[in-house]
């Protein structure tokens, strides 16, 4: 009949590869595994809002810390709740995330460092 | 010839056999399911979306000093705001993730519990930042005031936008599943859904580090 028939299983066992529902084990260790990201994740965060604040530690390393802090956190994300791993069924994942981090890295500092040089080479604007 | 019918010979008895001697044959196990392809596709439209970001981001890191005069991020930004925004968010990304394993184990209760929670707290974080951008727009701080403005409503907003259109889908697949039940298709819906609403996440990671952290504080 129509397409849709496809999906409708004939009975209750009857599922494509890598479509069949979750059982309780699975269930458990998912729901494990976004609390261990959540749990990194609220730490992460609560000590990049505490070292923005404080005078406990030397002032001009707080960007430092900050940044390193923040790709941490993202790294967390991407493990915990986005699922890239190093399994086999993960290597397109894993080599799209490298290019796009590559894309990444070459717009933030190429626009940063050509714009930098430009004002440095501008003469001081009189008005 | 595939590599099912290579390992023919071992008859019905030992099926898994012949599967395995097959396979190292061939050297490749089954294809890979929908469900990884579907992810896969999606992961590459989601870092092309991160690309987009990360040229506001450039743009904002250019122009964050000049303010013509006008007032700067520490003139402007609430981080106690900014903290509870981040709070909804990163909850809002657990209890989307409990929503998608339950969409998985097609178990209502998780799944319609896990969204009507990602759903309440996404719309706490979008009023927290439509307050926020209205008392910036009544004091004179808004877009048009200075580069540095100009830059900041249009990366955050962005971002804020994003949220807007995932609440939209949310509510989409809320929808679907209520309607369809637990389909295949309908579930790698929900599994994008999912990796969308995490992104947005690890987006605004980097605006409360580098807008807001770094800009009111250090």
């Amino acid at each position: 009949m129509s397409s849709t028939d496809d999906y409708e299983p004939l009975h209750g066992a009857d599922h494509a590869p890598g479509d069949e529902p979750a059982r309780g084990r699975e269930v458990a260790e998912g729901v494990l595994g976004y609390l261990i990201g959540l749990a990194l994740a609220i730490l992460l965060t609560a000590v990049s809002f505490f070292i923005a604040g404080t005078f406990l530690v030397w002032r001009p390393s707080i960007p430092i810390a900050l940044v390193v802090l923040a790709i941490a956190q993202i790294g967390v994300h991407l493990v915990f709740f986005l699922h890239i791993t190093t399994g086999p069924d993960n290597v397109n994942n894993v080599l799209a995330l490298a290019f796009g981090v590559l894309i990444v890295f070459l717009i933030l500092v190429g626009s940063l460092w050509i714009m930098y040089n430009l004002n440095q080479n501008m003469g001081p604007m009189t008005m | 010839m595939t590599a099912f019918q290579a390992g023919a010979g071992y008859g019905d008895d030992r099926p898994e056999e012949g599967r395995r001697r097959a396979e190292a044959l061939f050297d490749r196990a089954d294809p890979a399911s929908k469900r990884i392809i579907v992810g896969y596709g999606f992961w590459i439209f989601l870092l092309s979306d991160i690309v987009m970001f990360s040229a506001f981001f450039a743009t904002y890191a250019v122009l964050v000093n000049e303010t013509a005069g006008g007032p700067s991020g520490k003139d402007l930004f609430n981080l106690h705001n900014v903290a509870i925004e981040t709070a909804c968010l990163l909850l809002s990304s657990f209890t989307c993730g409990l929503a998608a394993i339950g969409s998985r184990a097609h178990n209502s209760l998780m799944y319609y519990g896990g969204m009507a929670a990602t759903c309440v707290l996404g719309l706490g974080f979008l009023s927290i930042e439509i307050h926020e951008f209205a008392g910036m727009v009544g004091q004179g701080a808004g877009p048009t005031r200075s580069a540095f403005l100009s830059a900041f409503f249009t990366l955050v907003g962005c971002h804020g936008l994003h949220v807007t259109l995932g609440i939209l889908w949310l509510l989409t697949m809320v929808a679907q599943v209520f309607a369809k039940g637990y389909r295949a298709d309908i579930l790698r819906r929900v599994l994008c859904f999912a990796l969308f609403w995490h992104t947005l996440d690890i987006i605004w990671v980097a605006i409360f580090t580098v807008v807001y952290l770094l800009g009111a504080g250090a």
